[in-house]
């Protein structure tokens, strides 16, 4: 993916920036803050009109079921392979992917800044990280490019792709991306960040912290909550006293959007929606995927304590990789056979990631200490 | 790609365009006039905290700085630590410079997560693709009536923390070569000014950009029969009590000035070590786990055959820093008297 530096030694400071016009916009007018309800997400059932308000080549419709269907698979293959004793710790993305694929395709993926979470594999991958890059940190490789086998799977970064890297304390994340998108509104880049959190999240402090200075500065990024209804075992209904979590972005002086994270499309254009917002000075959404996590939160996790396998089940039957395949088949983008091709592809691509990885030489004892510093 | 700039930020020739004395000025001048240099020299550097705009700053170190440079670059931020030191690393990240204020080292506490889980690790944990090139300046420090919360003496804590480096000035022109060679690392600096210095100490500064480099001990005076190893405001007060030893004893007291806490200058220490054969450390900190801990460990493990007496430790008890009440605080404050009793002690072991 062609990248462009965004460092430029040289560069003008630009002053366009007004601190302080937080409300003087129109797209901060009290009736766009609140945030849009949707239906129960059990019940709610995905309208196929809405395709065509997509705007969308088929091309890209296709790109994005593919990005669907190799997240999914690779996610799949990484939680077998910690079931059988392959990878020692793994976390799971699965239910996720149609939110974060939507996100992705929004954002501008050659300029604008990616600050993730853990559960972002969907979105990282289709942000330029690949299977082989994922199976080298699964199995901590040497080679792996997000942190040469330091971290845990699932702490993406790259600074070559603009993927921040993170640490696996919960909302960190969140005031770092306001300094990116700080300088990116003085240095005049033009780049949106958006950054990533689940709903547990939105209960520290850095949250609110990174919320109220985006709102003042009015920062182009975008808050993006993907609400999975869980943070490990505790509920939503005692992590939060409100029903979403976009509530509270009436609290911060920018808008608060809440979508269905089971249709892509849905998220498509609301993300679009904020990114356009954000593009030209008119600061900051938090935006809302209400989705279902599949998985125990982690490898190491077992749901059953927690969570009515009925639920799961019910959940699992409104898959949104099959919701969006069901779409395309409907309007004659996919069939059988081109659906078969794609997963063939898919699957000799992570067979060859996950070969790739295990040949490849875990990192030297000798350097565990290096880079703590510069030079070193 | 998104990376932190190269640090290139320098101080032009003249530290002092306000036509006050050049060889000699405040503690709080220095560090003014190092950060209006730099501030000058390079766009990308930007200043963010609580009151460091419109206020100048509770001490007035970064005063007038909101008219000369813009409320973009000079940002007065919300209540909030965290967010402060979390937007300085993502500044650092997208291509500025940032200097970071802690209003006071006290309340530094809901930084901690970013300070010490992001900034500091950030390099190690990306396996070196990404570094965070911030500079966090914080007053600390007590004998200013400052009681429990405007006094404390915590940076043992961040001593303790792989990633992170230390420093803590002792005179003026250190405080602006320190300031210059934090300004252009390329790892996050936490750079401590004590706040009974800001406006009681003088001394020469020289202009232009020579940074002091960081881990370097400075030699405070020289001396053969022992040598007392500190820093901050405690270089001042063991300067009192190591003139006063030697005169009533004869003695030659060496003392030494870490300047660096992290990374530390262990040549200079155990090379002092050695010749003297008696040490004294000194710190303004609580005792257990502090620096003087770390440095007595360090001269044991790697000078003891050359001591001719136990290694000496004059801190802070352990006890929560520090009362408001005045007789209450300099029960708590280390001062040159302590210093002095427990340095005629160990010139006579």
């Amino acid at each position: 993916m062609a990248t462009e530096p965004i460092v430029a030694p040289d560069h003008a400071i630009q002053r366009a920036f007004q601190p302080g016009a937080a409300l003087a916009n129109g797209a901060s007018d009290p009736d766009d803050l609140g945030p849009v309800p949707i239906a129960d997400p059990l019940t709610a059932t995905v309208a196929p009109a809405s395709i065509g308000d997509a705007g969308l080549p088929a091309e890209t419709l296709r790109q994005m079921y593919q990005a669907l269907v190799r997240a999914r698979s690779l996610d799949q293959r990484i939680w077998q392979m910690n079931r059988i004793g392959q990878a020692p710790f793994v976390v799971s993305g699965q239910g996720h992917e149609a939110a974060q694929i939507g996100a992705a395709f929004a954002l501008d993926r050659e300029r604008d800044v990616l600050v993730p979470y853990y559960r972002d594999l969907a979105l990282c991958l289709a942000w330029g990280l690949t299977p082989a890059d994922m199976m080298l940190s699964v199995l901590a490789r040497a080679a792996d490019p997000t942190s040469g086998g330091r971290q845990m799977p699932g702490h993406y970064g790259s600074s070559r792709l603009r993927i921040i890297s993170g640490s696996s304390v919960v909302a960190t994340q969140l005031p770092i991306a306001t300094g990116v998108a700080y300088a990116a509104k003085l240095r005049g880049t033009g780049q949106v960040t958006i950054v990533t959190f689940g709903e547990g999240a939105s209960s520290e402090g850095d949250f609110h912290e990174a919320c109220n200075f985006a709102g003042i500065h009015r920062l182009p990024m975008i808050f993006f909550c993907e609400n999975n209804q869980y943070a490990i075992s505790v509920p939503q209904s005692l992590q939060l006293a409100i029903d979403h979590v976009a509530d509270r972005a009436a609290g911060y002086g920018f808008p608060g959007v809440v979508v269905d994270g089971d249709d892509l499309l849905a998220v498509y254009h609301a993300v679009a929606a904020a990114v356009a917002q954000a593009r030209k000075g008119d600061g900051p959404t938090l935006l809302e995927a209400k989705v279902y996590r599949y998985t125990p939160h982690s490898s190491d996790d077992d749901d059953r304590a927690y969570r009515d396998q009925d639920e799961v089940k019910a959940r699992r039957a409104r898959d949104p990789v099959r919701l969006f395949e069901t779409r395309l088949r409907d309007l004659g983008l996919l069939d059988d056979e081109a659906i078969a091709a794609i997963q063939r592809d898919i699957n000799r691509e992570i067979d060859d990631a996950t070969e790739a990885a295990e040949a490849a030489p875990l990192p030297d004892p000798a350097t565990y200490d290096r880079h703590v510093y510069a030079g070193g | 790609m998104v990376q932190a700039p190269e640090r290139t930020a320098s101080a032009p020739a003249t530290t002092d365009p306000d036509g006050r004395d050049e060889t000699s000025m405040t503690f709080v001048d220095a560090i003014q006039g190092t950060l209006r240099d730099v501030m000058r020299a390079d766009d990308r550097v930007v200043i963010l905290g609580e009151d460091v705009g419109r206020r100048g700053g509770v001490f007035r170190v970064t005063a007038d700085f909101l008219e000369e440079f813009g409320d973009d670059r000079v940002i007065d931020t919300p209540l909030a630590e965290s967010g402060i030191i979390g937007s300085a690393i993502g500044m650092a990240l997208n291509g500025l410079l940032p200097i970071a204020e802690i209003q006071f080292l006290d309340f530094i506490a809901p930084a901690m997560d970013q300070i010490m889980n992001e900034a500091a690790r950030l390099r190690y944990r990306s396996n070196n693709d990404f570094h965070c090139p911030i500079v966090i300046r914080a007053p600390f420090g007590g004998g200013v009536h400052g009681a429990l919360y405007h006094s404390q003496s915590i940076e043992a804590m961040f001593v303790h923390t792989p990633g992170l480096k230390v420093v803590v000035p002792a005179t003026p022109a250190d405080a602006r070569g320190l300031l210059l060679a934090a300004l252009r690392d390329e790892d996050p600096v936490l750079y401590l000014e004590h706040k009974k210095m800001y406006r009681s100490i003088r001394g020469p500064v020289p202009a232009g950009d020579e940074i002091v480099p960081l881990g370097v001990a400075r030699l405070v005076r020289e001396g053969t029969d022992a040598t007392i190893i500190t820093y901050g405001l405690m270089v001042h007060e063991a300067t009192l009590a190591a003139t006063a030893v030697s005169e009533e004893t004869g003695a030659s007291i060496e003392i030494i000035d870490l300047r660096s806490l992290k990374p530390l200058d262990e040549r200079a220490i155990l090379d002092s070590a050695r010749k003297t054969g008696k040490v004294l450390v000194v710190t303004e900190a609580n005792r257990p786990c502090s620096v003087a801990s770390e440095v007595a460990a360090l001269v044991g493990e790697e000078a003891f055959a050359y001591l001719d007496a136990p290694v000496m430790r004059v801190a802070a008890p352990d006890v929560p820093a520090m009362p408001f009440s005045p007789p209450l605080e300099q029960a708590f404050m280390v001062g040159a008297g302590q210093i002095g009793t427990a340095l005629r002690r160990l010139v006579a072991f």
